[in-house]
């Protein structure tokens, strides 16, 4: 069997296993050498979600913790492309995120931090892409909250995707930033991204066109799968 | 354009991920044997990791995958997606219930073992792993390509999960070392 195989993981884009500064790595990471292996059938297919996978208000997180309340902090618009790395729309797939609320707690039993929790808030969300790979969230920004992996460490505010993308190998969980957040260059989860313009892709951008009069500020942020090798040419 | 980096899931990931069960892959209806997959994912100093996420992605027990790559001419069952996906739980382990997968070809002509295809999520992975799980019982395991491309024999044997019974069920046991001397082999691909 012949496939068009999925380009390569870009390690220049990624960061690795091991980055001393992000405390929780340090016990968590492979150490050993990867096995590089061929792609197979096994990497080129992967899980495709239909419709079904997202109910309506599912992508509407001031409004989704089914309380018919309204949840707190300020509104923001989220509306982006998932892009392959020829720039082609990846149409139909699912997005899934989570976040803290706007005072920077999750709503998870894990997180102690002392700021309240809000009843009207879960901080999940889901939508599917369109035809053109676009996609649209409503949410209230998320409040930056402590960590404890240096003194005095702060996370800042950020909003977590995961996306699957045509195939296995097209998988990808990642998080994206605020712009003019003063916390992110003492970041050291964005900071393992080891260029300057991988962080940089990590950042929203603010988009004056998305925000709504009289409602809410708009940011864009474009999400960039593994691209696939065009098929070869045949006479 | 280049890609988007990857980052962690982080400590709260079940919030968007796995607030819904999704470790169910086999229904009564679903063709093929059924298996129960079970294991623990551990840190290089051998403590279990309670914030960890697998997710599985498999053919079904004919071999086919349900993706419209897969053109092999084997029957799809409509009642098997082929993934799921399992957060740890508090003690680090995960499980999922599904049928056994049929053979898969590989490259160069050649017939892949049945096997389960593996990604590992946790807090503390900035880059999610990939792996896979193979059946102990399984003599094609002798022969499948992509363990044989593993040079170091006896690291061929973190991705052979081992056969038991439990109660009548059929468990297969695959635990996920994510550092240390009998660290998982995980791929670049």
């Amino acid at each position: 069997m012949k496939f068009q195989e999925y380009n390569a993981r870009d390690w220049k884009s990624h960061p690795p296993y091991h980055f001393e500064a992000y405390a929780s790595s340090i016990k968590r990471a492979p150490l050993k050498r990867l096995v590089k292996i061929k792609q197979t059938l096994s990497e080129i297919t992967g899980p495709l979600f239909g419709p079904e996978a997202v109910q309506p208000g599912d992508a509407d997180l001031t409004r989704n913790a089914g309380t018919e309340g309204e949840a707190m902090g300020e509104r923001v618009i989220i509306v982006g492309r998932v892009l392959d790395e020829d720039e082609r729309p990846v149409p139909n797939t699912l997005i899934e995120i989570w976040q803290a609320n706007a005072a920077g707690r999750y709503q998870h039993e894990v997180d102690q931090h002392r700021a309240p929790l809000d009843p009207h808030f879960v901080g999940a969300g889901r939508c599917m892409t369109n035809e053109k790979g676009e996609y649209r969230f409503l949410t209230v920004k998320p409040g930056p909250y402590p960590w404890l992996n240096h003194p005095n460490a702060w996370r800042p505010s950020h909003i977590h995707l995961s996306l699957f993308g045509p195939s296995f190998v097209t998988r990808l969980v990642t998080q994206f930033f605020f712009p003019g957040d003063p916390l992110i260059p003492m970041d050291p989860i964005l900071n393992s991204v080891p260029t300057k313009s991988g962080r940089q892709r990590l950042i929203a951008s603010y988009a004056h066109e998305v925000t709504e009069p009289e409602w809410a500020l708009g940011y864009r942020f474009d999400v960039v799968l593994r691209g696939r090798q065009q098929t070869p040419f045949e006479k | 354009m280049k890609q988007t980096p990857s980052q962690t899931v982080g400590p709260f990931y079940s919030l968007g991920l796995t607030r819904k069960p999704t470790n169910l892959l086999a229904f009564d209806t679903t063709q093929g044997e059924r298996i129960r997959i079970e294991g623990y994912v551990f840190d290089g100093d051998g403590k279990t990791v309670p914030d960890a996420m697998v997710e599985i992605w498999q053919a079904n027990a004919y071999g086919r995958y349900n993706h419209p790559d897969d053109k092999q001419e084997k029957p799809l069952d409509p009642n098997f997606l082929g993934w799921g996906r399992s957060g740890t739980d508090k003690t680090g382990g995960f499980s999922f219930e599904t049928v056994k997968p049929g053979a898969v070809p590989g490259p160069d002509a050649s017939v892949q073992a049945p096997h389960i295809n593996v990604t590992v999520f946790a807090r503390g992975m900035l880059v999610h792993a990939y792996t896979r799980i193979y059946f102990g019982d399984e003599p094609a395991n002798e022969t499948d390509p992509v363990l044989s491309s593993i040079k170091d024999r006896s690291r061929r044997q973190t991705l052979i999960a081992a056969r038991e019974e439990k109660n009548g069920k059929l468990v297969y046991r695959f635990d996920i070392r994510l550092q240390g001397e009998n660290e998982t082999v995980f791929f670049d691909v």
